[in-house]
């Protein structure tokens, strides 16, 4: 049994049908991208797993549960973390304050703090950085900040949406290596991005969203040799 | 000399009630972004309580203030669950209709069960503080308290907004309600815990208003309510130290100008400034002294 899987959703904003029929899984332990265009509806994809958009139809189901009209809150709970479009930092708390947001559905203290270790592991700059004000810093320092944070649920898998996007070259490379680590210790990956380049380079398989519905899908060794991918996705 | 230090005393007092008024005003903004006109009236509801405990029972003033703590938070509560709650997501001007048919609805109740008539009680306890500081100047009792009353309860709210979970909680729900659920944060409990928060001190705002002006009736929300809200306005629609300072500077300012305008027989005119106050504010500086850009969803 796949640890997530979509069944057929469809999503709109009011007269707006952003998703029409979108189906895919992903195993526990992978990463799975999906790419597709400025539009095409990755953010509402997964805005509806996390449960802050409702699908008119279809089905989400986690670990075989049913989680489609499941309050956001309770998602999160289940295992379902989410680093949002636009990291989406609280600019107002602290680096540290953040991350205990991030850890808010957990009670053990222990844990906790066990957790802030890995992330600051990973993320060395929040540890320097941990008594700052997030606004303060800067986007790169804010997308680790947004990873980490969305780490602290301790989730069982992990949505990201688009965190190359405003990164230098060298910072996009530096987060991709860390999404790579963050799924070989045992979190699984959904990775949203426009840059397919890069999201087909370290994903095991992907799908192409197109205008609200997957266009294609397959292993991602094999769409980086697809000619339409080429053509479309990867410039060439 | 001691006019001006009196008028200003006067203005402290009212204006730690409009600070307190106001932080229902500003925190519900902040956390649910909505404008609860119907706030005002359950300062009058509070009121309302601690009169009718102190009236008609042989409770002390301590009971009738946790009485219309308490009856107010379960009110405010229950007005977001039954009017506010169904109107999540849909246009403010719709929540804001909304609000105001609240307002009228408890004002009406009010007359119903109350009566018509403003019913005048005073506090032997606040008259027993009254502090004569020269032959011409004395602070009273319910200045004393307000000021007190005022100063703890802002401590207490900064401590915990700043210190504890839950409210940073509420500042990461007011900053970006999307992303807090995304915290595992449930949002509408966070709104409801903000309901109450505002509408207990709301219910200590409605005795102190009777420890202020010794009387109480149905309409005796609206004037502080309308007032507070410019405070709030004034100091930054969402921060607390804001509320504070507009509350305190709203006070200060209609205490001086009801006294100049004493002076030319105009006093009548005094509520109306608050008015001017509030256009002006909304025309030079939208946000207020403290207030913070709304970031526009894209
Ligand atoms: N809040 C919204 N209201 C109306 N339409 C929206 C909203 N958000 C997204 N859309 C529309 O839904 C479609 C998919 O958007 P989105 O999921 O953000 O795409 P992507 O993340 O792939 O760039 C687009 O046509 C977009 O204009
Ligand atoms: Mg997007």
């Amino acid at each position: 049994m796949a640890m997530l899987e979509i069944e057929n959703i469809y999503v709109s904003y009011g007269m707006i049908n952003a998703i029409r029929g979108v189906s895919f899984t992903v195993d526990r332990g992978e990463i799975i991208a999906l790419i597709g265009a400025n539009g095409a509806g990755k953010t509402t994809t997964l805005h509806t797993i996390s449960g802050l958009l409702r699908p008119k139809s279809g089905s989400i189901r986690f670990n075989g549960t049913e989680i489609t009209r499941v309050a956001p809150h309770k998602i999160v709970s289940m295992g379902i973390a989410q680093v949002p479009e636009g990291r989406r930092v609280f600019s107002q708390l602290t680096v540290l304050d953040n991350l205990k947001m991030g850890a808010y559905i957990r009670r053990d203290q222990k844990e906790i703090a066990h957790s802030l270790q890995t992330v600051y592991g990973w993320f060395p700059r929040l540890k320097e950085r941990q008594n700052q004000i997030a606004g303060t810093l800067s986007g790169g320092e804010q997308q680790m900040l947004a990873m980490g944070r969305a780490l602290m649920s301790h989730p069982q898998i992990i949505l990201m949406d688009e965190p190359s996007m405003g990164l230098s070259p060298l910072l996009v490379t530096e987060v991709f290596n860390i999404i790579e680590e963050i799924c070989k210790a045992g979190t699984t990956v959904l990775l949203v991005e426009q840059n397919a380049k890069k999201a087909l380079t370290i994903a095991d398989r992907a799908y192409v969203l197109e205008t609200g519905t997957i266009a294609l899908e397959g292993k991602a060794a094999d769409l980086m040799n697809n000619d339409r991918v080429k053509k479309a996705y990867l410039g060439e | 000399m001691n006019d001006f230090l009196a008028t200003l005393i006067n203005g402290i007092s009212l204006g730690s009630m409009y600070a307190l008024i106001a932080l229902g005003y500003t925190m519900v903004y902040g956390i649910a972004k909505m404008l609860n006109f119907a706030h005002g009236d359950i300062i009058m509801v509070g009121g309302i309580t601690t009169f009718t405990v102190m009236q008609y029972t042989n409770m002390p003033p301590w009971v009738a203030v946790l009485a219309a703590v308490a009856v107010c938070t379960v009110l405010g509560v229950v007005i977001e669950k039954v009017a506010y709650k169904p109107l999540r997501g849909v246009s403010s001007l719709t929540v804001l209709i909304t609000a105001i048919g609240v307002s009228y609805l408890l004002q009406n109740v009010a007359l119903l069960t109350f009566g018509t008539e403003n019913k005048s009680y005073s506090f032997s306890f606040l008259t027993a503080l009254n502090w004569q500081i020269n032959e011409h100047l004395i602070i009273q009792g319910s200045t004393i308290v307000n000021v007190v009353i005022m100063l703890v309860i802002m401590v207490a709210l900064l401590l915990f907004v700043h210190f504890t979970k839950q409210g940073k909680a509420m500042r990461a729900v007011s900053e970006d309600n999307g992303a807090a659920q995304l915290m595992g944060i449930n949002v509408n409990a966070t709104i409801s815990l903000t309901f109450a928060i505002g509408s207990a001190l709301a219910g200590i705002a409605g005795f102190m208003y009777i420890g202020t002006y010794s009387q109480i009736g149905a309409y005796a929300g609206t004037m502080p309510g309308i007032k507070a809200f410019t405070a709030a306005v004034f100091g930054g629609i969402g921060s607390i130290p804001g509320a504070m300072i507009g509350g305190i500077a709203l006070g200060i300012i209609e205490q001086f100008s009801k006294s100049i305008l004493a002076q030319f027989q105009l006093s009548a005119l005094a509520d109306a400034i608050v008015f001017v106050i509030l256009i002006l504010v909304l025309l030079i500086k939208p946000t207020g002294l403290l207030g913070r850009q709304i970031k526009e969803k894209v």
